[in-house]
């Protein structure tokens, strides 16, 4: 008997009794004898619970990716996470709980939720956020198809400049004959081809997406190509970084009909990949052609003020093959860790994040710019926290060789060029760990070229 | 409650961080800085606050560790403590997705290790285990089906066959991966009617989607027959996983005539429903499929090296990154904790503890598909009580004021007033026979003092809220209140 | 007991029809479908189009319920109820003359004659 079930035989007797049954296999009967399994499955002994620690810790010991000072980014990032959240996220009440279903018992979910819609809003300068989607690239891709819904037009521009990945998961939602999907070439400054997205627009575009900063850390203008995707009645999607919104202007203030992206930055951690979780914020107009869940205020029988999951007939369970998406889990204690995270940060703290994150990858850049041979790959474009760099050797060398000295040295890019690295500084970076990144790789191309 | 808005000003702070400890930089951040002077409309709150407002939120769920959660179809058993602790360990919590692979190899092995497990569960060969949740999954299994008909010429199959008692994920996936919803009727015993598969069936047939054991906790007995019909029109079967809880160690779904299936670890495998999500959805399927599983999958190399990497036949990819894998952690633990026996042990519990509860209520509530046991939930009628002016909506608001969430109402479709019962089998039996006599005191309840139940809930931190309002006077996020600085 | 006016036709998707003579004909939703669906809070109207039988037209929607309302015959649509924008519970406080949902024209009148008399319809919903 394991320590999860109670009931063992006696129980188990007793209950089969009451419902009249011999034995267990008695209720197997509907399931064709050829198909009940005669053995056991075949899978490891079972572990104790001192075992099964040792068996994580020697399954995280071999990661030794984690022991490195991550100057690595690309969709994921390794950000301050204060105690404080975990706190919440652990608490049986929410981790334990289903999706808020049944209002009356759901209130602890459902207002934390609203909450969190509102702070996604207010960032984004948008009207109105839903519940979460599960990462922002898939969020990306239902934007891309809520766009299509409203606008009942099926092309979409995409910018050239967007995470590779994220390109990946849109064309794998919109992978069908009848939809056309274009990429926006960007310039040698890596910015977006302008002249080339008008041309790409005419004839009925139903949204353009653009990463902000994009792929590549850099700040694109997005009011020009607001203006553009308007006048041709298109929708546009900014696919932002929340991490950047308290310095640049918001997505909202530029234009932006719909606003997604990657909320891992916000108290999540990276945990090879997941869980993480994708925002999506739209235009008060638009919130009838939204995916996933939205969560309401309202009022009980006794006028009291409580939150409720409203919009559902937009939703798979009401609305079947008409829904606008098919999601039904989504990421709502991942949507917990972001609430609280910026709670924690405020106003002035995120701000604070945000600007620490800018200064220290511009000092990085500078520093490595000091090593001969080392040069920008987009010139002097304004970057946020990330930025290309062409360093003398091959930059898989370099990220290879810098792991021996205990840096995460970024992520190789290569169809940039041999010596592209994307590298990336969060406010966890230390001046001392930014300087010694900048000597060790010095040292390195030194040899490299020699 | 006051909003964490509400608490907010200006000045306070919930965390501190270090002094810049580089020199600013000159250089010019952009020509459009933040509108209104920077300012983003977050709260501004301290540590002890912020705890104190969602601690206090939190006392207002119903959750798992409080008190019984027999929502059907949704699995809410016990959640391992120590897999959250697990789960969190810096080294497998505190790694970048994109290290190269030797940097990752104990995340790596345990994924590999976990995808082989879950094809011995459900005996198949290919598994991702990248989907974020069940109709992610979905999705998935739906794309490997349609690659398959492109890779053999026949690209026009578009139409999915699934019962009218199908969870409404199935309908919604196949319109997401461009196909229609073709319907097939269930018989009088809620089991799929073989004779009207088989007029549905045709050339273009894509797949048949279903759910085993069905929504109504009923075995589809005549399954290799279903199975057939459909592959013998050419078509492929994909099973919705979701009640895989009745199954473990019992019966395999490759063995039935599946082809693909996806499996809920946030149900089966204990991982927490968190409140909605995250969940996760791995895709296990035939050695067929496997060439179109999604980027990336684990393998192992010949020189004992685990790796990531993209089949060339690929159909694509879900995610930004590899798959929700904390979530892919806990069920690892899961599956290692409790071995062959123990996963026996889950199923045959769940179905001992739902036949139990189908008995001692059999008096006291109708059941329409009641032919013979079921598997690990079963659904009621709560016509009986309708007549009477007491709907189904009424009996689950009362469970809540007994200490109880509701069970899943008013579906699968198929059944009036539905009541889907699952009790898991983490529940104990002292703990089963409370909720039959509440479910028993409701029914009572309802016959002599109806508005017991009609005014219900009323020990709940709010009464019942009017859904009307929500949606036709929208208020979805905080309004700003004039002159607030945001 | 619904209300079920004489005088007007009737789907078995629970639209009512009524002539307005000039090969216009007005429809909405049945008292039995509003009562069915409770208060409806969005209409979405078609486009001034032309639509085949059985076609969708819009969509009711009310909190747990969304359902489309059809072309009963070949037609076009030359009129929508802006009113209901504002107030779509008139669909449930005067199902037959507020609530009404569309005008649409059609040249060919046999398509009317073959909807569900009032009798016809009460025997549909089994009252």
């Amino acid at each position: 008997m394991s320590r999860f079930v109670p009931n063992g035989p006696e129980q188990r007797e007793k209950m089969l009794h009451a419902i009249g049954a011999a034995k267990f296999e008695d209720l197997l009967e509907p399931v064709p004898e050829k198909f009940r399994l005669k053995e056991k499955l075949q899978l490891p002994e079972p572990l104790s619970e001192i075992e099964l620690t040792r068996e994580f810790e020697e399954f995280a010991r071999r990661n030794k990716g984690a022991e490195l000072a991550c100057f690595m980014g690309a969709g994921a990032y390794d950000h301050f996470i204060p105690a404080a959240i975990d706190h919440i996220l652990l608490r049986s009440e929410f981790y334990t709980a289903y999706t808020p279903y049944q209002a009356e018992v759901s209130q602890g979910t459902l207002q934390a939720i609203f909450e969190y819609q509102t702070m996604i809003a207010r960032l984004t300068g948008m009207d109105m956020a839903n519940a979460s989607m599960y990462d922002g690239a898939s969020a990306a891709a239902e934007a891309c198809l809520m766009a299509m819904r409203a606008t009942r037009k099926q092309r979409i521009l995409i910018a050239g400049s967007l995470n590779p990945r994220w390109l990946d998961v849109i064309r794998t939602y919109l992978s069908r004959d009848d939809f056309e999907i274009y990429e926006i070439p960007f310039l040698e400054d890596g910015s977006l081809d302008l002249a080339t997205a008008s041309k790409l627009i005419e004839g009925g575009t139903a949204a353009v997406l653009v990463q902000y900063p994009n792929y590549f850390g850099l700040i694109e203008d997005l009011q020009s190509v607001a203006d553009q995707i308007h006048e041709h009645k298109g929708l546009f999607i900014v696919a932002a970084d929340p991490v950047a919104l308290p310095l640049l202007r918001s997505p909202g203030d530029a234009g932006a009909d719909i606003v997604v992206g990657e909320g891992q930055s916000m108290g999540i951690s990276m945990s090879y990949g997941g869980p993480y979780i994708g925002f999506m914020a739209a235009r008060t107009k638009l919130a009838r052609k939204m995916p996933g869940r939205i969560i309401g205020r309202t009022t009980d029988r006794a006028g009291q003020t409580g939150y409720v999951l409203t919009l559902q007939t937009r939703e798979q369970h009401i609305r079947r093959d008409k829904a606008t998406s098919n999601i039904c889990s989504n990421q709502a204690l991942m949507a917990l860790a972001n609430v609280v995270y910026l709670s924690l940060m405020g106003s002035r703290g995120f701000r604070e994040v945000s600007s620490q994150c800018y200064h220290k990858s511009h000092y990085l850049e500078k520093k490595l710019l000091e090593i001969p041979g080392v040069s920008r790959v987009f010139g002097n474009t304004p970057f946020f926290r990330e930025f290309v760099i062409s360093f003398p050797i091959s930059s898989i060398e370099l990220r290879d060789r810098m792991i021996e000295h205990g840096f995460l040295a970024g992520l190789p890019i290569v169809e940039l060029g041999d010596g592209a690295m994307l590298v990336t500084v969060t406010e966890k970076r230390t001046r001392d760990e930014i300087d010694r990144y900048v000597s060790t790789a010095a040292g390195i191309c030194k040899g490299g070229r020699a | 409650m006051k909003t964490i808005f509400e608490l907010s000003s200006p000045g306070r702070m919930g965390v501190s961080l270090p002094e810049l400890d580089v020199p600013e930089t000159s250089e010019l951040l952009i020509s459009n800085p933040r509108e209104n002077g920077g300012k983003t409309g977050l709260p501004e709150a301290t540590e002890g606050q912020i705890l104190r407002h969602y601690v206090n939120l939190s006392s207002m769920n119903h959750h798992v560790d409080k008190g019984m959660y027999p929502l059907g179809s949704c699995t809410m058993k016990y959640n391992p403590k120590l897999h959250e602790n697990l789960a969190r360990i810096r080294g497998l919590s505190g790694i970048h997705p994109l290290v190269p692979d030797s940097l990752a190899a104990g995340s790596l092995e345990l994924m590999y290790r976990l995808g082989e497990f879950l094809c011995e569960i459900t005996g198949f060969k290919g598994v991702s285990l990248q989907p974020a949740a069940g109709a992610q999954g979905e999705f998935c299994g739906l794309m490997l089906i349609k690659s398959y008909h492109k890779s053999r010429g026949e690209s026009h199959r578009n139409e999915i066959l699934m019962p009218d008692s199908a969870h409404g994920t199935n309908p919604a996936t196949s319109t997401l991966a461009d196909c229609v919803v073709v319907g097939v009727e269930s018989n009088e015993f809620g089991l799929v009617d073989p004779e009207d598969l088989r007029r549905k069936v045709g050339p273009n047939t894509a797949a048949f989607m279903l759910t085993n054991p069905n929504t109504l906790g009923l075995f589809e007995s005549r399954i290799e027959e279903l199975t057939s019909i459909v592959h013998e029109a050419g078509g492929l079967n994909y099973m919705d996983g979701a009640n895989m809880n009745a199954l473990l160690g019992i019966a395999k779904p490759g063995e039935m005539g599946f082809d693909v299936c996806h499996l809920n670890l946030h149900k089966t495998f204990s991982t927490p429903h968190g409140g909605g999500g995250p969940g996760s959805g791995p895709v296990t399927c035939t050695e067929e499929l496997a060439r179109f599983l999604p980027d990336p999958v684990v393998i192992l190399e010949d020189d004992g090296v685990y790796r990531l990497c993209r089949n060339q036949d690929s159909f694509g990819r879900l995610l930004a990154f590899h798959a929700n894998t904390g979530v892919l952690y806990k069920a690892y633990a899961y599956i290692r904790t409790l071995g062959a026996q123990g996963l026996r042990e889950v199923s045959e519990i769940a179905l001992i503890n739902a036949n139990y509860l189908k008995a001692k209520l059999a008096e006291y509530f109708d059941n329409p598909f009641d032919n013979g046991p079921c598997m690990h939930e079963f659904v009621l009628s709560g016509d009986r009580q309708a007549k009477q002016g007491v709907k189904t909506l009424d009996i689950a608001k009362r469970l809540l004021d007994y200490g109880y969430h509701a069970p899943t109402v008013y579906f699968p479709l198929i059944v009036h007033e539905a009541l889907m019962i699952e009790p898991t089998e983490t529940e104990s039996l002292e703990d089963l026979d409370a909720f039959v006599e509440a479910m028993i005191s409701i029914a009572e309840e309802a016959e002599e003092k109806p508005y017991l139940v009609t005014d219900a809930p009323v020990n709940t931190p709010v009464l019942r809220l009017d859904e009307v309002k929500a949606v036709k006077d929208l208020c979805i996020v905080e309004p700003s209140q004039e002159g607030e600085s945001l | 007991m619904s209300n079920i006016p004489e005088g007007l036709r009737y789907t078995e998707t629970h639209e009512w029809i009524k002539d307005l003579g000039n090969g216009e004909y007005m429809m909405g939703l049945t008292f039995y479908a509003q009562e069915q669906m409770g208060e409806i809070v969005m209409v979405e109207f078609p486009g001034m189009l032309d639509f085949n039988a059985g076609d969708i037209l819009g969509t009711l929607e009310a909190v747990k319920t969304a359902e489309d309302f059809y072309a009963p015959f070949e037609c076009k649509v030359v009129r929508v109820n802006e009113g209901l924008e504002d107030e779509p519970a008139l669909i449930n406080e005067s199902s037959y003359e507020k609530g009404w949902l569309v005008v649409v024209k059609t040249a060919d009148p046999s398509g009317f004659a073959g909807l569900k008399s009032a009798e016809e319809y009460s025997e549909f919903i089994g009252e």
